[in-house]
């Protein structure tokens, strides 16, 4: 047996999997640090899934391989656009922020089935693209034995989603915008005294929300599944919340737990070659990333250091 | 005084009643936005509902797991807690009870009973667990009431191919006799729609919640620590010991869901690919219904109605029934973000205080 290769293998697929995590953990990370809580995840991940796919399969006859890219990018849009209902219900009208967010996850849901029956006369998926991302190889980088498969062989959309962490922890960290990003969520008042606009800026971080989310989503339609049907995301989306969570709310930190969500669905498959199952039921190693969450959380994370006011509607004028 | 109260009471009521009606109003934008007549289709979704003795006898059946689900999630919503774990907690009790209603022997006065119990412990421990961490570990509810969802999932599925499914089978054996609890009478009386004594159980639990909540010492208790956790402390009560409990309650309200769902419907349970989808309906429930009892219970109807009705629409007006849920969520949007909805209402409130003046 050539260890080598699995754990080649291993990294491979981790690498795979955590890239629609990723780009949803980030998606979070603005909304909540801006002080809106952002349960939504799941839906606008939907969203973008669908989009993707839709887009993708409209242009795929006239674009061919570049069709992808432009399902990814009206993914992006339409993800953006899709966060708006939760940004004017917890922004504008003060809303409880996990229930706007339940109620997105629901429109989410249904809206995408609804439309793709009426696209796809009648059928609850879309039917499976010609044209999705391919693997890329770098030039060189990928000769190298085991690390090269490992690493250098991947989707374009994982390459961009670990561009999209140092863009993260850059402009939350290093910006004037990401300060007051942070600001609004830690002490909206204070960054109204100051004269930041709390109410816009909340705005936009959460239609960067819905967009980095909805990347997610259509990373997973356009890479890994071909097509998108109800169980595309599958809960993805809130496993992508355990990840920000887990990470606090810093986008390395986010970007850590989504790699090792990718590695606990990754060893589901390396356990079934190893024909471990005749020891561990299956059963045990699907519930193992979130037994595992929850033991994290409750163990090494300890008390959550969430932004100071997450959740809390701001009130110009309030004192 | 009564005046006051009497304001405060329509208005609980109004904003629902116009969350509603937007929310309609919403699904039937989709409905002309993808070619379909909205009246045709609506039209078809109540005559589906009441149009047979058979489809109303399931509409109540339809019901009955979300007057469950609701209370679980509105209860703990009391103690200032969000329940999204209703979910894995129905799940539980369906296990407990298929593994109550399969192994053991007895009397049905006593069989029944007991694996109902069974199920309300299991959905209780379920939901502790939950609330255990908040209290001892501080960890997030939401989070861990999620992850819960998935372990039951997983975990009800070891339960039953590890022992309650012959190999090659993809359910369980059925429940014992004495353990069944659907109603063969009233059934018959509705052209076999499977009616149960878990309706019954659900309004006895509504009603439960109302005296536990606001008749009780205990209930006070919940409460208070639902709306002011220190000033709650300050007087001297077990803030921790509060949120336990109030999860264990919720988690026991879907525990008996689940069960009454296989002993009355199912009668024996079938490995799981998915969630269910009561739990997560039973959060738009609790929302819709105002986190009250009579609340839930209405807010079950209406939500029983939309998605049984849902596939008569999608039958005979040709609308996917997946436009349901896009009128529900409407609905919980607005019910949430109620200052838009006090937009609408605002003129029919002016209007009543100059009538009454």
């Amino acid at each position: 047996m050539d260890w080598g290769l699995i754990l080649s293998n291993l990294v491979h697929d981790t690498i795979v999997f955590s890239t629609a995590l990723i780009f949803a953990a980030l998606g979070g990370l603005y909304s909540e640090r801006s002080g809106v809580v952002n349960i939504a995840l799941e839906g606008m991940m939907i969203i973008g899934a669908f989009t993707g796919a839709v887009m993708t399969y409209a242009f795929q006859d006239s674009l061919g391989a570049w069709a992808p890219w432009v399902g990814f990018i009206a993914a992006g849009i339409a993800g953006s656009i899709f966060a708006l209902p939760h940004a004017v219900a917890s922004v504008t009208f003060k809303a409880d922020q996990t229930v706007s967010g339940v109620a997105l996850n629901f429109l989410a849901a249904g809206l995408s089935i609804y439309l793709t029956k009426i696209i796809f006369d009648g059928a609850g998926q879309t039917t499976t693209l010609n044209t999705v991302f391919n693997k890329f190889s770098i030039p060189g980088l990928s000769e190298i034995p085991y690390i090269g498969h490992a690493i250098f062989e991947a989707y374009p959309t994982s390459y961009l989603a670990f561009i999209a962490v140092f863009l993260t922890w850059y402009i939350v960290f290093k910006t004037p915008f990401g300060l007051r990003l942070r600001s609004v969520g830690e002490h909206p008042r204070a960054a109204d005294t100051v004269g930041i606009n709390v109410k816009r800026m909340r705005y936009t971080a959460v239609m960067i929300s819905g967009m980095l989310a909805a990347l997610g989503g259509a990373t997973i339609s356009l890479t890994t599944t071909s097509n998108f049907s109800h169980n595309t995301v599958s809960g993805q989306g809130f496993i992508a919340i355990a990840a920000l969570i887990f990470g606090k709310w810093h986008p390395m930190g986010a970007m850590g737990a989504a790699l090792f969500f990718g590695v606990a669905q990754a060893i589901k498959s390396l356990v079934q070659i190893f024909g471990l199952t005749n020891y561990i039921p299956t059963e045990f190693i699907f519930m193992l990333p979130y037994v595992l969450t929850i033991l994290v959380m409750a163990g090494l994370v300890g008390r959550s250091s969430a932004p100071a006011a997450l959740g809390k509607p701001y009130d110009t004028g309030s004192r | 005084m009564n005046k006051v109260i009497a304001v405060f009471t329509k208005e609980s009521f109004l904003v629902p009643a116009v969350a509603i009606l937007l929310g309609l109003l919403t699904g039937a934008i989709a409905m002309l936005a993808g070619g379909f007549n909205p009246i045709d289709a609506y039209t078809a979704l109540i005559k589906k509902v009441f149009g047979s003795a058979y489809n109303f006898g399931e509409t109540i059946r339809q019901i009955t797991p979300l007057i469950f689900t609701g209370l679980a999630v509105a209860f703990a919503f009391r103690t200032g807690l969000f329940n999204i774990g209703a979910e894995g907690q129905f799940i539980v009790g369906m296990i407990a009870s298929t593994v109550v209603g399969v192994s053991f022997d007895l009397p049905a006065i006593i069989h029944a009973p007991l694996a109902i119990l069974a199920g309300a412990v299991a959905g209780g421990l379920w939901g502790a667990i939950a609330g255990y961490l908040k209290a001892a570990r501080g960890v997030n509810e939401v989070i861990t009431s999620i992850m819960l969802n998935w372990v039951a999932l997983y975990f009800a599925n070891w339960v039953m191919n590890a022992f309650f499914i012959p190999a090659g089978k993809q359910t369980s054996e059925e429940v014992k006799d004495s353990a069944i609890i659907t109603i063969g009478w009233l059934a018959e009386m509705f052209d076999n729609a499977r009616l149960h004594w878990g309706t019954l159980i659900a309004v006895l639990a509504a009603i439960f919640f109302y005296i536990i909540l606001w008749k009780t010492k205990s209930g006070f208790e919940l409460r208070s620590v639902g709306l002011n956790p220190h000033a709650s402390e300050y007087a001297g009560m077990n803030v921790n010991r509060n949120v336990v409990k109030a999860m264990f309650i919720g988690g026991m309200f879907a525990g008996i869901g689940g069960a009454t769902e296989i002993l009355g419907v199912f009668h024996y349970q079938a490995i799981m690919t998915q969630h269910t989808g009561y739990g997560f309906d039973g959060i738009a429930v609790a929302l819709i219904g105002g986190n009250t009892p009579f609340g839930v219970i209405l807010a079950a109807i209406l939500f029983g109605v939309l998605t049984f009705g849902a596939s008569g629409m999608q039958f005979s007006a040709g609308v996917p029934f997946e436009l349901i849920r896009v009128v529900i969520a409407s609905v919980i949007f607005f019910v949430a973000a109620h200052g838009i909805v006090k937009i609408f209402v605002k003129p029919i409130l002016m209007k009543k205080k100059e009538g009454g003046h």
